[in-house]
């Protein structure tokens, strides 16, 4: 059976709907630099990442400030860290890491994914 | 030039699916063409825009600004595929009816065709951005190589065009009569799949910080960056690593999508469906 809201036509029923649901995520929202990230920055240079592992401690979040010092622009990505950013040429960008556990995380350029890579190994 | 190719039709790839199914979902929609193609052009000249402005958008809020744009143009997509849905739910049939005997439906269907023109526009702007920053790169840095990997770059979107026509044909094999149907469930699901990603842009940008317990780790077995893994993460929605925020975003999604679909349909339909 069809239910029909009286008197509702269908875009206000279905923005309602939205806007309930973006209510419902509403709490989950924080200040974007309420955490005290340990902050690493890794640069890019010809292609290559300095250093291309780092060492970050477990269960605490990290901002990665990767420093593009080629021209051409990249990808900075991590199917593990769940992470990807373009960055321009000559470009700088902070990547947040929420807390992780132990392990060994690998990224790339994926511009260049078969020769630029790294991993960050958690502890 | 194979490299080229890999990187823009991986890319391309979703994108095409995306249009694909979006083609088969409108076929037989008066002046869809037009539609699709301002959808795709404005996603392409988006793609361009964006690419000259990401210096800006990366340092905007704070450095998330890449984040912040991505999520949101995910969530358009994902209310105009629940509008459009919701729509076909309510006025699908008497549509179907009305094109069969006039053809004066096309001011109405226009509603609609704007929803997924948009989505359209979404999809090729999400990949198209990436793209263009690639092949920007090359031609600005690499030289020698450049005509090379530019011709690599043109071949990688010709077969994304073709994973758009046989996405489109290979929907329209499906029999008429479930059509409607099937492709209304691809749609709830390429919604929520997309509201889990812009979930994931959130948890990038550090603005959802809550409930981000990975559920399960099925990368061993299919890892989203294979070519499955992709199809599937693009189709349903696929992660092999998802968040509990993720997956709740997925089914809220899922639930928001049949339940004002399930309110907002058409009462004729109560004579045709017995379920």
């Amino acid at each position: 059976m069809a239910l029909i809201w009286p008197g509702a036509s269908w875009p206000t029923a279905s923005f309602a709907g939205v806007a309930a649901a973006a209510l419902a995520c509403c709490w989950a929202i924080a200040p974007a630099h309420a955490q005290d990230a340990v902050e690493v920055t890794i640069t890019v240079k010809d292609h290559a990442f300095d250093p291309a592992q780092v060492e970050i401690p477990a269960g605490k979040p990290v901002a990665l400030r990767i420093k593009n010092l080629d021209s051409s622009p990249m990808e900075f990505e991590s199917k593990s860290l769940r992470v990807e950013k373009v960055l321009t040429g000559n470009g700088e960008a902070v990547i947040n890491i929420r807390p992780q556990k132990p392990g060994r995380y690998e990224f790339f350029d994926d511009f260049h994914a078969a020769t630029t890579k790294g991993v960050v190994v958690v502890k | 030039m194979i490299a080229a190719l890999i990187i823009v039709f991986r890319e391309v790839f979703e994108a095409g699916l995306i249009v694909g199914i979006v083609l088969a979902v409108t076929h037989g929609v008066a002046r869809r063409g037009v539609w699709i193609s301002a959808g795709v052009a404005a996603g392409v000249l988006g793609s361009c825009v964006m690419a000259a402005f990401a210096g800006l958008i990366s340092q905007a809020f704070a450095g998330a600004g890449q984040e912040l744009v991505n999520a949101t143009v995910l969530s358009i997509a994902v209310v105009m595929l629940t509008w459009h849905n919701v729509w076909m739910a309510r006025h699908g049939r008497e549509l179907a009816a009305e094109f069969r005997a006039a053809g004066q439906a096309v001011a109405a269907g226009a509603k609609s065709l704007f929803a997924l023109a948009v989505v359209v526009c979404v999809a090729v702007l999400r990949e198209g951005f990436e793209v263009v920053m690639f092949l920007y790169g090359v031609l600005a840095s690499e030289g020698a190589s450049a005509v090379e990997v530019f011709a690599g770059g043109v071949l990688g979107l010709l077969l994304g065009a073709a994973v758009c026509a046989a996405t489109y044909f290979g929907i329209l094999n499906i029999p008429q009569r479930y059509l409607f149907g099937v492709t209304s469930f691809m749609i709830a699901f390429l919604a929520a799949g997309m509201a889990a990603q812009a979930i994931g842009f959130l948890e990038q940008a550090n603005v959802v910080v809550a409930l981000d317990q990975t559920v399960w780790d099925s990368s061993w077995l299919l890892s989203d960056g294979s070519i499955l893994g992709r199809v599937l993460r693009t189709l349903i929605g696929y992660n092999d690593h998802p968040t509990v925020m993720q997956l709740t975003g997925y089914g809220a999604t899922l639930a928001v999508m049949f339940i004002l679909m399930k309110l907002m349909a058409s009462p004729t339909r109560d004579d045709a469906v017995t379920a």
